[in-house]
Order: C-alpha cells, then sequence, then structure tokens
C-alpha cells in the first residue's frame, strides 16, 4: 500500500538529497554528507534484519568488508574504464555476497537472542582475521589499492554520492517493501514471539534467512562504494568495529523496527561524530568521546526518536479527548 | 611429538588464564543475563595498572593482585550502579552488550590517552626464566600465572559453594523471582556479582600482563576468545567456561606450532562454529528462547 504522506515524504527527501551537492559544493561537506549517506545505508539494512526480526546482528560489518574486498580484487585486475564500471557492479557484488552470507547466517541463525548477538559479534573477528590470514587473496595486513578514477577535481566526490544515495534508496525501498509485505508480518511475529510464530506455521529459519541475506547483500554494496572512494583498504578498517556501532547506533538513535528512525539517526549522528573528530582530532580522545554519545542514547533513548515522538502525540491526542468528554460531562451536569 | 606435548603444556597454562577471565564474565551472565564485552578491556585496565605499580613502586606484578582485586571489585559495583542496572525491557540483555562495548571503547580510549599505543609487558626478573622438566620447558611467569589462576578459581568456587553470598548468587542464576520470594535483593546480588566479575578481570589482567605485551587496543582479542569461550562453555556455566578455555588454550598452542601462528587465533573460531552446527547451546548450557 502507498500512502500519499510516505509517497511525499520519500520524494521531498529524495529531492532534498538528489539538489544537496549542487547547493553545497565545498569537498568537506559533500564528503560528510557521503559518510551520513553510508552510515543511513548501513543502518536501514541492519534495521531490515535486526529491527524487524528482533535478532542483534553484531557481524554485519563482516559483509561491509566482503563487499570492499571483492571491489578491490576485481577492480585490481580489470579496468574501472571512464571510472563508474565499479558503480555499475554494484548489483553482482550486492547478490553475490547476499548468496555468500547464506552459508554464514544458517550457522549463526541456529543460536537465538542474546548468544546471537555474541556468535555475530566473533563473526566480525572471524572476517577480520581472514582478511589478514588469506594473503594470496586479501594480501593482508599490507591492504589492497584501488584505481583512481579520472572524475573532474572540481566535483570529484558526485559521483560517489550519488552511487552512496542509489544504495540508501534500494535499502529503503527493500525495507518499505519487506514491512509491507507477508514476509514483515512473519519477521514481526518472530520478534514478539517466535516459538509461537512457529507453532502458527511461520516458517521463520526461511524468513530469518532470506532477510539476513538482503540485509547482508545491501550492506556489501555500500561497502563496495566506500572502498571504491577510499580507493585503500586494510583489514581492520575493512571490518571495523567502530563502523559496525555506526551502522547500529543510528537505529537506536532514530527508532528500531521504523522505516525511517534509521535515516534520521545517520542525519544527527553522522554530522556529530564528524564534527566531534574534527573537534578533538586525536582520535584516542574522540574515542571516548564517541563511547560517551554511545552510552548516552542507549541509556536515555532506549526507544528511538520516532517511537518516543510517536508514543508523545498518542498520548496528547489521548488527552485532547479526554478533556473534551470532561467538558461534555461537565455541560450536561450544569444543564 | 615432542613439540605437541610442549604445545599441550603451554596451551593449558595459557587456557588457565582465560578460564579466570571467562569465569567472571559467564558469571554475570548468569546473574543477570548481561555479557561484559568490556571485560576484556578491564583485563588490560588491570594490566595497566599492574605495569604502573611494578615499575614505579616496585610492586610485584602477582603482589599487586590483593590491590586490584578490591579496587576493580568497588569499578564493577559501580559500572553496575551507574550503567547496567537501569536496562529494562525486553531487549535489556542485548542492550547491555551496547552499553558495555560502548564502555570498552572508553577504556581503550582513555588508556590511549595516558599511556599511547605502543605495546608494554611487565617484565620481572623472572620473565624469561623457566624451569626444564623431563625435557619440556614450564616458563615461570607463565606457572605462576597458572597457579594463580587456578588458586582463584578454586576461591571463586568456595565463594559461590559455602557462603551466603555465594548461595544467594546461585538462587538468582537460578531463579530470579523465587530467590526475591525468599527475602534475597536480586539487585544487590547482582551490583556484588558484576563486582566479583571484574575482579576476575583484575587479577587475570595482572597475570596477562606479566606473560604477554599488551596495548589499549589489545581487549579486542581478548574479548572475541572469551566470548567464544563462554558461548561453547555454555552461557552462564562456570565449569562449562573453564574446561572450554582449556580446550580452546590448547588447540590454539597446537595450531601455532603444527600448522602456523597466523592461525592460532583462528582455532577458536573453528571449534565454536563445529560447536554451533553440532550443539548450538554448547557444552552445559541450555536452549534459549527469544527474550
Amino acid at each position: 500500500v502507498i500512502r500519499p504522506a510516505g509517497l511525499a515524504r520519500g520524494a521531498v527527501f529524495l529531492a532534498v538529497a538528489v539538489a544537496f551537492p549542487f547547493v553545497f559544493g565545498a569537498h568537506w561537506v559533500v564528503n560528510m554528507a557521503i559518510f551520513t549517506l553510508m552510515y543511513a545505508a548501513l543502518a536501514t539494512a541492519w534495521n531490515m534484519f535486526a529491527g524487524y526480526s528482533g535478532y542483534i546482528s553484531l557481524g554485519h560489518v563482516a559483509f561491509f568488508g566482503m563487499g570492499a574486498y571483492a571491489t578491490a580484487i576485481v577492480f585490481a585486475h580489470t579496468s574501472i574504464g571512464s571510472g563508474y564500471k565499479p558503480f555499475w557492479f554494484l548489483p553482482v557484488i550486492g547478490i553475490g555476497v547476499g548468496l555468500a552470507s547464506v552459508p554464514v547466517g544458517w550457522i549463526a541463525l541456529r543460536t537465538r537472542a542474546i548468544t546471537f548477538a555474541i556468535v555475530t559479534l566473533t563473526l566480525l573477528f572471524v572476517f577480520q582475521n581472514l582478511a589478514t590470514n588469506l594473503r594470496s587473496i586479501t594480501h593482508g595486513s599490507s591492504g589492497y589499492a584501488l584505481p583512481v578514477p579520472t572524475f573532474a577535481v572540481a566535483t570529484y566526490e558526485r559521483p560517489f554520492y550519488f552511487a552512496m544515495l542509489g544504495v540508501l534508496v534500494m535499502s529503503l525501498l527493500f525495507a518499505w517493501q519487506v514491512r509491507n509485505s507477508k514476509l514483515g508480518l512473519m519477521l514481526f511475529a518472530i520478534r514478539e514471539d517466535e516459538d509461537k510464530a512457529r507453532g502458527l506455521g511461520v516458517r521463520t529459519t526461511g524468513a530469518k534467512s532470506i532477510t539476513f541475506a538482503l540485509s547482508a547483500g545491501l550492506t556489501a554494496m555500500a561497502g563496495s562504494v566506500w572502498a571504491y572512494y577510499l580507493t585503500y583498504i586494510y583489514p581492520q578498517y575493512a571490518v571495523d568495529p567502530l563502523v559496525m556501532i555506526g551502522s547500529v547506533l543510528p537505529v537506536f538513535l532514530g527508532g528500531r523496527g521504523t522505516l525511517w528512525g534509521p535515516i534520521l539517526g545517520a542525519l544527527i549522528l553522522v554530522p556529530a561524530q564528524q564534527y566531534l573528530a574534527y573537534k578533538l582530532g586525536a582520535s584516542e580522545l574522540y574515542l571516548v568521546g564517541y563511547s560517551a554519545v554511545f552510552v548516552a542514547i542507549l541509556l536515555l533513548l532506549p526507544q528511538g526518536i520516532i517511537p518516543s515522538v510517536r508514543a508523545l502525540a498518542e498520548r496528547w491526542r489521548y488527552r485532547g479527548a479526554r478533556l473534551e468528554a470532561e467538558a461534555a460531562r461537565m455541560k450536561e451536569r450544569v444543564a | 611429538m615432542h613439540t605437541v606435548v610442549q604445545a599441550v603444556v603451554l596451551g593449558v597454562l595459557t587456557g588457565g588464564i582465560y578460564a579466570l577471565m571467562s569465569s567472571g564474565l559467564t558469571l554475570v551472565f548468569g546473574i543477570m543475563r548481561v555479557i561484559n564485552v568490556a571485560q576484556g578491556a578491564l583485563v588490560i585496565l588491570a594490566a595497566y595498572a599492574s605495569f604502573e605499580l611494578f615499575s614505579h613502586l616496585g610492586i610485584d606484578p602477582f603482589l599487586s593482585i590483593l590491590l586490584l582485586i578490591p579496587a576493580m571489585f568497588l569499578l564493577g559495583v559501580a559500572a553496575q550502579l551507574v550503567f547496567i542496572r537501569s536496562l529494562r525491557g525486553d531487549y535489556a540483555p542485548e542492550m547491555s552488550l551496547l552499553v558495555t562495548w560502548a564502555l570498552a571503547l572508553g577504556v581503550e580510549g582513555l588508556l590511549s590517552v595516558a599511556f599511547s599505543t605502543t605495546d608494554r609487558t611487565t617484565l620481572t626478573s623472572y620473565a624469561d626464566k623457566s624451569w626444564t622438566i623431563a625435557g619440556y620447558q614450564f616458563s615461570e611467569p607463565r606457572v605462576m600465572a597458572f597457579g594463580v589462576a587456578a588458586a582463584l578459581l578454586l576461591g571463586l568456587y568456595a565463594l559461590l559453594r559455602y557462603t551466603k553470598f555465594g548461595r544467594s548468587i546461585r538462587a538468582v542464576v537460578q531463579n530470579r523471582a523465587s530467590a526475591q520470594l525468599l527475602g534475597i535483593d536480586p539487585d544487590r546480588v547482582s551490583a556484588l556479582g558484576f563486582g566479583v566479575g571484574a575482579s576476575t578481570a583484575a587479577a587475570a589482567g595482572a597475570v596477562y600482563g606479566v606473560v604477554y605485551p599488551f596495548n589499549p587496543g589489545s581487549h579486542y582479542d581478548l574479548i572475541s576468545r572469551l566470548l567464544s569461550i563462554i558461548v561453547l562453555g555454555g552461557l552462564g556455566s562456570i565449569g562449562g567456561a573453564v574446561l572450554a578455555a582449556l580446550l580452546l588454550g590448547v588447540a590454539e598452542a597446537v595450531v601455532a606450532v603444527e600448522i602456523s601462528p597466523t592461525w592460532a587465533a583462528f582455532s577458536f573460531f573453528v571449534v565454536l562454529i563445529a560447536v554451533l552446527i553440532v550443539r548450538p547451546q554448547g557444552f552445559f548450557g541450555v536452549q534459549e528462547r527469544t527474550l
């Protein structure tokens, strides 16, 4: 069901996002915008699995790294043409990593709740370890260089900006489609009570695996654009716990399980984070500030902005109705 | 054969230290369904504290344990009161994972500010000494570290088995609601239990610093191993964690000599994955329901 309000929201967002790099051309602004879009896409993809199903995956950044490495490996040996070729290659990365994530998901999804969170967190370390150790494939800790595209210097970031926007829009469309389909209903049922859902005939394993793969594929596409933008990747940056936190935090801030929450969260967090990094400079102090923000969001806003605002609006409406009823009663008594 | 036996010896000695660290982690999970991702960071914090006490005041790292245990106990209780207690609701366990992850980052950041990110080791006079028994090398600090870890694990066992506090902990682990009906305050037990968990990190950290080089980022290496250990042992089972720690310690050491040191850390994950395929609840765990 396409609701007019939702369509309008999407159209406004897309219009603003498309116009943005033409209005603000400064390199550092577009650079920041690219990272904002990246975390918005990562958060949306993560939320599609974790927010909808209640399975908190802390290993998604492994797929981000797989996307980054796949791109690096392919284009280290293949010409990038005029520079746009890696972008056309994105769907292949998405589908490839999505398929590769199926056995990973199969193993991890044998566990539930907190054990799943722990197992996926160890997956993060598994992939970081693999990226360092499989030297013949990944060049180990010396990293991988990608060819540098010959985009015009004045608007160098623009192609990456639009590629990242494309990944975000695609994630958003998938998240919306899943929400409005039977798959979404299955996932919400799993979130509420998995055993009951299963008892009622929901194919829980299938629903979880499909969404896990979709989410992993989208995450990998963000990783692919990221790798091409940076043109140099190392194991500890491609599979970075901080990127993992960066994709989880916007979801908690904006609202788990909501459609726009992750994007709202990223729009607030990423510019704030970049400002913090710029202000505190030294990466060590930055880490302290980051962890403080992280704790504050989890402890003060565990529900997230969108659900909190919604609850507030609900209460407001309820209060209005109650006042009206009271007024009517008073009138009756007077009459 | 000689090298394999030597590797097994080394693995058991290393596994003992891991067992101590993971016993606190799994105990905390048993009491309050909280996975303390900061356990590794607490170990590193203790390693730095012990390093400083040794290099400035000349206090032997093994003696500094006596100072570090009460200090870290208080720190753990405070952390539980400030950061963990307020987490309620369906997702409290997962939220606790993220909150303690944030705390780990905070500790890492503060340690990097204070000590920079270069590697340190607590270099005692006996650091390089070793005993040779029947042709096998027993490194002195490693044997002492194992001894301390084993003694503290026995102490923890005695605490849980024979004291009133230990009984109340076990009661809360078994059934929180029933424990409460019997007059135990689960919140109090949780706070003190978190303190006990942090104390195991304190002791383990002091001995860790003698045996291994460490830097503020080392906590990721530790926590990835500790998480594998407690999942393998079955969440909440201290006996399971000790067994898993020894097993994985041996696996790591044997892989290091027989295959390659680069793949040693990876043996943890291979064993973990194999176990998840066969028995997702670990050695002594029970199958978990959602929420």
